[in-house]
């Protein structure tokens, strides 16, 4: 179970929360489609550590960015969205 | 040795001291035609083949822990080929062809028990998309129909059909083909033929380097020293996209964990396996009475491979809707599972861009049901060069070239397949 340190709302449990992704830089529109699929398929990775977005739906509606590891769950940075595009 | 009611008596008379080993321990060689890391049902079913249907038993199969514990053990048995997508109920319908003679061509008994697959459905519309998904299986050869309420009543008589329930059964989906193998058995009777053939089985033995010399696979590298292959078959689940990383190959996966329960034995309840599809939940009721459950993944990354409690209650709650006599049951056992899941949910199964490593992987939670297809066309592809048909759709090129099989159509969000 995930406890969820909300920047604006303090911890609160994984259920609150709608699940979003990676972190992704997103090419232009008008990029080539190598370059979206490099994005969209291979940006995922192997590491233990992932850069994520979460949606706070069951309290401050506001997207935060998340750093948490895979293998413990354990979140060692949280703070709040700016890129709401990235979504 | 072949199992049959005389070994069984001969091997009483010695107090059952005289049974040889399922798997024969392996002198290992130098170099091998075929090297398959992952000995899942997957992988063991690929060794099968490639001796039983091409006479090639030049073949080691590697895997970092024991004989079908990964995946293969940690499914809810059930196998079913009620897809939509052409590529999707190609393979899967001919893996339960396959299912129906494997116990017998095993010698190994697998409890095949195709006691039907109920797949419920809550509104008109989505009753709607199941006749369609049904015709596409009837025109692929597949036996199903579709059954109104008094018909899930008479089938079913547990199943809570109250029309003021929060998400009323309006239909249902029936593959009578569909049902439940005891999913280590798999494992243990492919690992026993295979090895009766001559193939190398050796556990507890992780690959830590792949060797690659001008673009083609030359050498697997492990605690028990370095093996020479002529082609690998990468066919590890969750250590699927690391493993290809040691051969400079990125895999669009995701690594999943999903969650199964059993409750407490009681008397026979169920006959059919049940699929609820108002969040996920299907159920299905093993040979001692217990009731076996699973759910959708827990929404999101995650290697840990122990399950989050809210997907717990969300599986359980579902469970509750469909039948609500499991309230006065406990839960026995829950454990969890590492899956990994492509962009488009669906597998990746074929060639890399390295010569001579193949793969099979991407089968979320979804990759037990066509364990014996899966087997028999990789052995194909490994014996020959050509791609075998029912993998064309499978292969790995596909996310480059925009020819997805989303069978959900939810884009390349893994945590939602």
């Amino acid at each position: 179970m995930l406890l969820i340190p909300c920047p604006n709302c303090g911890p609160r449990d994984e259920s609150e929360f709608d699940y979003g992704g990676r972190v992704i830089a997103l090419p232009p529109l008008g990029a080539a489609s190598d370059d979206w699929h490099q994005v969209l398929h291979l940006s995922c990775d192997t590491d233990r550590r992932v850069d994520e977005h979460w949606y706070h739906a069951g309290g401050c509606e506001c997207w935060i960015r998340v750093s948490r590891d895979l293998f413990s769950h354990e979140i060692s940075e949280v703070a709040a969205s700016t890129d709401e595009a990235s979504k | 040795m072949k199992y049959s009611a005389v070994t069984l008596l001969r091997q009483a008379l010695r107090g059952q001291r005289k049974w040889p080993p399922i798997v024969a321990p392996a002198q290992l060689k130098k170099n091998y035609d075929v090297i398959i890391i992952g000995a899942g049902g997957h992988g063991l079913a690929s060794a099968h083949y490639l001796a039983e249907n091409h006479g090639v038993n030049d073949v080691l199969v590697l895997d970092s822990g024991w004989i079908g514990g990964g995946n293969t053990a940690r499914n809810t048995t059930i196998v079913r080929s009620d897809y939509l997508l052409e590529a999707s109920f190609a393979l899967k319908n001919f893996a339960l062809q396959l299912w129906a003679s494997l116990s017998q061509d095993l010698n190994f008994n697998l409890m095949y028990s195709p006691r039907g697959y109920l797949d419920l459905a809550h509104s008109d519309g989505e009753l709607e998309h199941f006749m369609l998904r049904a015709n596409a299986m009837l025109l692929g050869g597949a036996e199903v129909s579709i059954l109104n309420r008094s018909e899930i009543a008479e089938r079913e008589p547990a199943i809570d059909l109250d029309r003021n329930a929060r998400y009323p059964i309006s239909g249902a989906l029936f593959q009578p083909d569909g049902g439940v193998v005891r999913h280590d058995a798999v494992a243990w009777g492919f690992a026993r033929s295979a090895s009766a053939r001559g193939i190398h089985i050796q556990q507890n033995c992780p690959v830590t380097g792949l060797t690659v010399k001008a673009n083609r696979i030359s050498a697997v590298t492990t605690p028990l020293g370095e093996f020479g292959a002529n082609k690998l078959l990468i066919s590890a689940a969750g250590a699927s996209a690391s493993l290809a990383r040691m051969a400079g190959i990125r895999l669009p996966l995701e690594m999943i964990n999903v969650q199964a329960f059993v409750t407490e034995p009681v008397k026979p309840v169920l006959d059919s396996v049940v699929n609820y599809n108002a969040g996920l939940c299907y159920i299905s009721q093993s040979d001692k009475g217990e009731l076996v459950l699973g759910g959708a993944t827990d929404g999101y990354l995650s290697q840990a491979r122990r399950g989050g409690f809210a997907r717990i209650e969300d599986t359980l709650a579902r469970a509750l809707q469909i039948f609500p006599f499991l309230a006065s049951l406990r839960l026995m056992r829950h454990w969890s599972g590492s899956a990994d899941i492509p962009m488009d949910g669906n597998a990746i199964i074929g060639a890399t861009p390295v010569d001579g490593i193949f793969i099979n992987c991407g089968w979320g939670y979804a990759g037990f049901k066509a364990t014996p297809a899966v087997g028999w066309s990789m052995a194909e592809l490994l014996a020959g060069d050509a791609i075998p048909e029912l993998l064309q759709p499978f292969a790995l090129d596909r996310f480059a070239s925009g020819d997805l099989i989303d069978d959900a159509g939810l884009g390349p969000y893994p945590w939602r397949h």
